[in-house]
């Protein structure tokens, strides 16, 4: 490869540029990285103050070693992009992760026209399919609602980075928001970056219950049937996550609600994102690689798969987080 | 619907049976009464046949929804549930249908004459006037099993605990034969159109497992030993000319075993025995996994009836024309069972369970190790002077059973399960050492913790080999020690061995696959008995 960097590299290298925060798509070791600029705090925070890194504003090419890259909004969480690589006129994009439905708190994703687009596909069969931003905010109000009428605490359990700020957005203005420590810190690092977030609570180790009480908490996936959620007077529990779209995965975990939200595109999503690019030849990573671009195929559109390591499902992702974090935080 | 749909979503998501019973409860108090009625009916399989069929439904689907149908499949085998399948790749709905679920129902029993082209008309319009949820219902409604855990015992749970009526009563009362067309809530929940003083049944009395050495429970001659059978307790209810069949789980099952009540119908006298369910085929006892075929159907055909016969070996008498005889001696409840069966001709479908002749205690000893073989559990070992208990009491009665039998195999395939366990993968395939190679041995399900299957789940996506359908053909590396009841030799198996009542006892990390049994050492079990 002409530019001697890697996307998302899962093994060290020397020049690594980065999609956005999540653990499986930046890892540790690398000599240099490249990011978005809103990404740099959350990279910073979670690999280590004293890494090597710069970051570009969204659409601001930057050429190395004479391939030109630029950062593109994939919506997926905050600071996350496409990165879309130009050398010679010929254009390829690696989506990362992405979402075609606006957060309101990640900037919107934008398409960008290419001739080979490389794609997630977590969620890529035709029963995934996500509901209106509002519709769903009124399903989760409605929820925290309903366990207040019953003097009911209401926990929701969602990823740190990107799903926890968007259940804050979702539920501002609602009642008192406590957040666990590990989703505090990144929050914190956000704002550092100039991003204002929803106001929200620390969740300290010896909380006041009666300040918790019939109140919303947000906690990471880690701490399902943790001592602390137990402390927490009254708790109605409920996972945010797209996988909680099928009943058997609702009813797998022992909570009282799943709501599916997920920062993956629907089915529908990668489809529009796959058509918008106007690619030549569309490649599939991880999820539903072998499904979808078998589909594409179907329907006209050159592709193949590609075997990435990339958490192959979220929830694995999510477990990743939960052993990282629970070392991090030991409540 | 969205009463109904509330409530499914609230009993659906808990596992828990006070939870659902609260869900229930809510719901017969608020949701109008005829809808109230329709739960019951459907939650008891007291359902109208199927309007319109799956076969249809899929197509329909696939019109609407343009998917080629490998991707339908593909999708199907994702959720495990068809009904959910179509109302997730359904397009969001276009207009918003609101009718209580009585509405529904009537609609669907009308629909049934109507012509293909008529129901293709309605079932579409309902698609697309109904959000995610409440379609999933509604393709339920058509027809298939809702599986969100809801027995009939909590169901009646439920409704004792709304009307304060006694739960055996209600479940009297709710599989009785009642109109849901002419019948009132009230009129259903009081029992109008049942007696129940013919059907009241009694608390069981249960054993608890031998914790002594024989010697210590006292002189031989003090106790009853009979063979413990692994069916299904029951209580047989005869008065007045009717007759009940409650299983331990309080459970009204008469329906299921006509041919034990048509032998009952013979006896003249009125009486309340306790015994054990079994499959029973030319004087021998089959195993559990043959009765469990026999359960839970709606028809049962004559062909089930031949190929899987089904009788009662009676342990005990509780009453006898209309007197109570629990707080009798056993010895006399006994003496007096043996008389009723005197006075009537031998019978495959209802016998008096074996009392076991011994001298000393020692002598038990083979006669349990033996039990195996006549595909008994055990002993049951029943002091002579007891009284019938109302459930548990230690002391009085005790079980003895057999150790289960254990090998060590390979995982080789991987299925995921249904309902619940749709999202995981939990059933599976073993094999043990057959020259160079493995052979199937064994499918398990159940012995694990949910952490552990959780474990193993994110193992089986890594490592499946081949995609077959559902099944996933893994790396055989996990090992694990399963545990049966019985063994013998069998040719519809592969192995040629046939395990019975296999389940996993533990996962064997601590093992290498190399030190797995091997077909030889499998089938000396055999030799051994």
């Amino acid at each position: 490869m002409p530019g001697k960097f890697y996307l998302d590299p899962w093994l060290p290298v020397d020049y690594a540029v980065i999609s956005h925060g999540h653990a499986d798509h930046s890892r540790k070791g690398n000599k240099h990285y490249l990011c978005q600029d809103d990404s740099k705090a959350i990279l910073k925070h979670r690999l280590g103050h004293d890494i090597s890194i710069e970051s570009l504003p969204y659409n601001a090419p930057r050429v190395i070693n004479g391939v030109s890259v630029s950062f593109y909004p994939a919506g997926h969480v905050i600071g996350s992009a496409q990165i879309k690589l130009e050398y010679k006129g010929f254009i390829v994009v690696f989506t990362g992760d992405y979402k075609i439905q606006p957060d309101f708190i990640s900037t919107p994703f934008e398409s960008v026209k290419c001739h080979e687009f490389i794609t997630e596909s977590t969620f890529g069969l035709p029963i995934y399919k996500w509901l209106p931003e509002k519709v769903l905010q009124q399903n989760l109000h409605d929820w925290v609602l309903k366990n207040q009428s019953v003097n009911r605490t209401s926990v929701f359990f969602g990823y740190s980075l990107g799903k926890a700020q968007r259940l804050i957005k979702l539920l501002e203005g609602l009642d008192t928001i406590h957040v666990h420590t590990a989703i505090n810190n990144l929050n914190n690092a956000i704002e550092g970056s100039g991003i204002k977030l929803p106001k929200t609570k620390l969740l300290t180790y010896d909380f006041d219950k009666k300040v918790v009480q019939n109140k919303i908490v947000i906690l990471p996936p880690a701490l399902l049937g943790s001592r602390l959620l137990k402390k927490i007077p009254n708790a109605a529990t409920a996972i945010c996550s797209g996988w909680m779209q099928i009943r058997g995965n609702r009813r797998w975990q022992a909570v009282d609600a799943g709501f599916p939200v997920s920062d993956h595109a629907d089915w529908d999503g990668l489809l529009t994102a796959v058509k918008a690019s106007e690619a030549e030849k569309v490649y599939v990573t991880h999820g539903s690689q072998a499904i979808f671009s078998k589909y594409l195929n179907e329907i006209g559109i050159p592709s193949a798969e590609v075997k990435t390591e990339y958490g192959e499902e979220e929830l694995q992702s999510e477990e990743k987080e939960k052993k990282e974090e629970s070392k991090a935080n030991i409540l | 619907m969205k009463h109904f749909s509330n409530l499914i979503s609230a009993i659906e998501i808990t596992n828990k049976t006070n939870a659902k019973i609260e869900a229930l409860v809510t719901y017969f108090k608020t949701a109008p009464e005829r809808d109230c009625l329709w739960l019951i009916s459907i939650f008891t399989g007291k359902r109208p046949p199927r309007p319109v069929k799956t076969s249809l439904m899929k197509q329909w689907a696939f019109e609407i929804t343009k998917l080629p149908e490998w991707l339908f499949l593909e999708s199907y085998s994702v959720v495990g549930d068809l009904g959910e399948t179509i109302a997730l790749v359904l397009p969001s709905p276009t207009h918003e249908i609101e009718k209580p679920l009585h509405v529904w129902m009537t609609e669907l029993i009308a629909l049934r004459s109507k012509s293909d082209t008529i129901k293709k008309e309605y079932v579409l319009n309902a698609w697309s006037g109904l959000e995610m949820q409440e379609r999933l219902i509604f393709n339920k409604l058509i027809g298939g099993s809702f599986r969100i855990g809801v027995s009939k015992k909590t169901l009646v749970n439920a409704l004792a605990k709304l009307s304060g009526i006694d739960a055996n009563q209600l479940m009297h009362s709710i599989i009785g034969n009642w109109d849901i067309e002419t019948i009132s809530f009230k009129d259903l929940l009081s029992g109008s159109h049942i007696n129940y003083d013919n059907s009241k049944p009694y608390p069981f009395c249960l054993a608890y497992s031998l914790e002594k050495e024989l010697p210590e429970l006292g002189k031989p001659e003090d106790w009853q030993v009979e063979y413990k059978w692994d069916g299904i307790r029951g209580q047989i209810v005869k008065r007045n000319n009717e007759i009940y069949i409650w299983s331990r789980g309080e459970e009204l099952v008469t329906s299921q075993f006509p041919e034990i009540v048509e032998t009952v119908s013979k006896f003249k006298h009125d009486f309340v025995i306790d015994g054990e369910i079994l499959a029973l085929k030319d004087s021998a006892v089959l195993l559990f996994n043959d009765l469990q075929k026999r359960l839970n159907r709606k028809n049962i055909t004559k062909k089930m009836l031949e190929e899987i016969p089904v009788g009662f070996y009676a342990y005990d008498l509780l009453e006898w024309n209309g007197e109570d005889f629990r707080a009798k001696p056993m010895e006399k409840r006994r003496k007096q069972l043996e008389i009723l069966f005197a006075e009537f001709p031998i019978s495959e479908k209802l016998k008096l369970s074996t009392v076991i002749n011994f001298n000393d205690w020692e002598a038990l000893r083979p006669i349990r190790e033996n039990a195996r073989a006549l595909n008994s559990e055990g002993l049951m070992l029943k002091q002579k002077a007891s009284e019938y208990h109302v459930g548990r009491k230690k002391g009085d009665w005790w079980k003895w059973k057999v150790d289960p039998l254990t090998i060590d195999v390979v995982m080789i395939y991987a299925q995921k399960g249904s309902g619940r366990r749709s999202s995981k993968y939990t059933d599976y395939t073993f094999a043990v050492k057959k020259e160079d190679g493995l052979v199937t041995i064994a499918k398990a399900y159940s012995g694990l913790t949910d952490v552990e299957i959780t474990e193993i789940s994110r193992w089986v996506n890594k490592n499946a080999i081949e995609k077959f359908g559902p099944v996933r053909t893994v790396k055989p590396e996990l090992v694990f020690e399963i545990a049966f009841e019985g063994i013998a030799y069998s040719k519809r198996h592969k192995s040629g061995v046939a395990l019975r009542f296999p389940r996993i006892k533990r996962w064997r990390k601590d093992k290498p696959v190399s030190e797995i049994d091997t077909i030889e050492s499998v089938t000396a079990l055999i030799e051994a008995q």
